[in-house]
């Protein structure tokens, strides 16, 4: 729908590679993926070369590019689903997209294959509308509008800056859930996009997430790496963790997040009665951030994401760096990774993109 | 095994000596018929506006009380003055008299819907599932309502708030004829809504909402006297703001009492577009003073004391009077109109245990 007013050349699709073959995956997207520039990050922890089927505008990160271009760091790692972030640091576009490589194009309630990609163009590049909340959704869809009491001061919106999609078959459960209820299976396709109200806190999933780097790009950072966590969603937060600190600085930058649509089709993958051991740690973690988040503000005077992002690590270290040492070294990272972009965003021209 | 809890719905309780269905008309009540199998087992309450000589006819069948502007009058005394005349405001009249603890309100251009199957949507049915399931005001689930069939809190919902506070209030939505305002109807005069979103959600604490009253549920006992429809009408300057208004002052004390507002399904079939002209005359006023309402209401605080509905009100009332009197005086006899509607409230509504108010009935069924 949006297409019409971007340019291919405008966008990035930034795949972390956590599997070799990547074959079914790419062909799969293949009617969606093929007009874009696709980055392919490979974990740095999966070894042997990628398997890349042909057509695709395309270049692979291996760890040995990470390792050039980051350099020696202590506080950042780029493994599993992490290595994505080197993905969002490369790109040079307007736009970026991305999502997990056991997903594939979902179809709607009429049995239409829907196109995420148009989709989550669509949501970025119309206006959110984060200080009122609207009950027929997204104003700016086809066939909505403002409803009656909206206050019409409040009709232009703001900048949407992320655009969090969602998930049918395996839907983004924790471990617990998912094992409490092993078979179940999201079949609800719920055809509405709408802002996240300012102030209100929410999981930011990255299965299937586009955003506009221009606006929040170094807001989208490896932070927070449990121990033991594996490749499997389940078995980390570090999007959720990521996700809150982004929503704090999109509400104090008056720019919005929207979610609902585009949804994927998610492959059916691994145990979470198996996850359950090393996901615990995960769940305990959140109860102690979400104080924080809730309280957490930041100073009038910064204005920038990355400021924004080195304002939430002083906070992070203050207020929870000593109560768990995970925290503090989320801090550190943050502040490093605030370093990186600004170093790679200086040096660009090296790095041939 | 079987597949999840999609396939079994565990049944709703009807809730039929408990919730009573309140219906503003001018007209007649032939849409009724339609609602017939969903309705009947409910005991309606029909605030009748307009002409109290005009006779409304009540399809046979239904148990009903029904009020005109005489029963109110004489029920109220002086303090009838807080009900608008000339508006469906007067609905709230009905919650008033009330003595059930859940109430639907619909109004009477709006019919059964159907779901994208065909099948008729039994509105009342699905209110009930909201107001009876908990609300999650205060983070943001993205696959909506958690307590539904098929769905659940996503990773990264806090475990500590997954058992969510009670629910107070259930917004629906409508296919067809949208809810727009005036200019909006002007400028797109033939837009219908036919997206169908199978979706409930909370509206989060601290947030504000354009609550529309065609198609609304409420837990009387938890909110009740915060759902002021204010005076709208004859005599006054304004139209079309009764349900805005109610809204935004539940929505405020709802957030201070830790209640959740739900927002989405039922749909019902909005029939009737009114006239965008006639609209525009009523909202004109509303359309600029809301510019100086919403910050007020999007900063209003209530102190710890009020921890019951009427006095959140009543200082709400108070503040409405003081920061909003300079924008019109219409706010000072609104402020005043929701202190009158407080007191109306708690002698028709006295404590358990306290005096009793003999109340004199509208029009019974037998008529």
């Amino acid at each position: 729908m949006a297409l019409e007013h971007i340019d291919d050349s405008e966008v990035d699709i930034v795949i972390a590679a956590l599997q070799s073959d990547l074959t079914s995956f790419l062909n799969a997207w293949r009617p969606l993926f093929s007009r874009f520039h696709l980055i392919i990050v490979q974990d740095p922890d999966l070894k042997g070369e990628l398997k890349i089927p042909q057509g695709f505008d395309h270049r692979v990160y291996t760890k040995s590019d990470i390792d050039q271009v980051i350099g020696p760091t202590t506080s950042i790692v780029f493994s599993g689903y992490s290595c994505r972030y080197f993905g969002y640091l490369v790109s040079r576009k307007k736009y970026i997209i991305s999502v997990d490589d056991d997903c594939l194009p979902a179809k709607d309630n009429d049995g239409n294959l829907t196109n995420a990609v148009s989709q989550h163009l669509a949501n970025l590049t119309t206006p959110a509308t984060p200080f009122f909340f609207n009950t027929l959704y997204d104003p700016f869809r086809e066939g909505a509008d403002f409803v009656r009491g909206y206050p019409f001061s409040l009709r232009s919106g703001v900048d949407c800056a992320l655009s969090c999609g969602l998930w049918l078959n395996l839907a983004d459960y924790d471990a617990p859930t998912q094992a409490l209820k092993p078979e179940h299976r999201n079949l609800h396709y719920v055809d509405a996009v709408m802002t996240v109200p300012a102030g209100t806190l929410m999981p930011i999933s990255g299965i299937n997430i586009a955003f506009n780097r221009a606006l929040v790009g170094p807001a989208l950072f490896p932070g927070l790496k449990l121990t033991g966590e594996g490749k499997l969603r389940w078995e980390t937060i570090e999007d959720i963790w990521c996700g809150m600190c982004v929503k704090v600085i999109c509400d104090h930058l008056s720019i919005g997040v929207k979610t609902g649509l585009p949804y994927v089709f998610r492959s059916d993958k691994g145990n979470p009665i198996e996850s359950l051991k090393k996901e615990w740690e995960g769940v305990k973690k959140m109860e102690e951030i979400i104080p924080f988040f809730q309280s957490v503000r930041l100073p009038r005077t910064v204005t920038t994401a990355e400021d924004c992002l080195l304002e939430m690590a002083k906070s992070v270290k203050d207020r929870l760096g000593g109560t768990d040492p995970l925290f503090a070294r989320a801090a550190e990272a943050m502040v490093e990774w605030v370093k990186i972009w600004k170093a790679a965003g200086a040096s660009h021209s090296t790095l041939g993109v | 095994m079987a597949a999840a809890a999609t396939t079994t719905r565990p049944a709703v309780p009807l809730l039929k000596d408990e919730l009573d269905i309140v219906i503003p008309t001018i007209r007649n009540l032939d849409f009724l018929e339609q609602w017939r199998p969903f309705f009947q087992a409910y005991h309606l309450i029909i605030v009748q506006d307009g002409d109290p000589s005009k006779t409304i006819k009540v399809p046979e069948g239904f148990d009903y009380e029904l009020y005109n502007r005489n029963d109110i009058n004489r029920i109220l005394g002086p303090k009838a003055s807080c009900i608008s005349f000339k508006d469906s405001a007067c609905r709230c009249f009905g919650y008033m008299v009330s003595k059930k603890k859940y109430v639907y309100t619909i109004d009477d251009d709006c019919f059964v819907a159907k779901d994208p199957s065909g099948k008729e949507i039994n509105a009342l049915e699905q209110h009930i599932r909201n107001l009876l399931s908990p609300s999650t005001p205060f983070f943001f689930n993205t696959l909506y309502d958690p307590y539904r069939d098929g769905a659940d809190f996503v990773r990264g919902y806090p475990f500590s708030l997954r058992e969510g506070v009670p629910t107070a209030v259930s917004h629906g939505l409508w296919l067809n004829i949208p809810d727009y305002d005036a200019p909006t109807q002007l400028v797109k005069p033939l837009e219908r809504n036919t997206r169908f979103v199978d979706a409930i959600m909370t509206i989060p604490k601290g947030t504000l909402f354009p609550m529309c009253g065609m198609n609304l549920g409420f837990n009387r006992e938890l909110i009740g006297p915060a759902m002021y429809f204010g005076l709208m009408g004859d005599g006054q300057p304004i139209g079309r703001y009764d349900d805005m208004w109610a809204g935004w002052c539940s929505k405020v004390i709802c957030d201070h009492l830790g209640l959740g507002v739900k927002t989405g399904l039922p749909y019902i079939w909005h029939s009737k577009a009114s006239n965008p002209f006639v609209n525009l005359k009523k909202e004109y006023k509303g359309i600029y003073w809301q510019e100086e309402l919403i910050p007020f209401f999007q900063s209003a605080t209530l102190p710890k004391e009020c921890t019951t509905v009427q006095k959140c009100y009543i200082e709400l009332a108070k503040q409405v009077k003081a920061k909003l009197g300079k924008v019109d005086e219409y706010f000072i006899k609104l402020a005043d109109a929701m202190v009158t509607w407080i007191e109306a409230w708690d002698e028709l509504n006295p404590p358990p245990g306290g005096k009793s108010t003999e109340l004199p009935n509208g029009a019974a069924a037998t008529k």
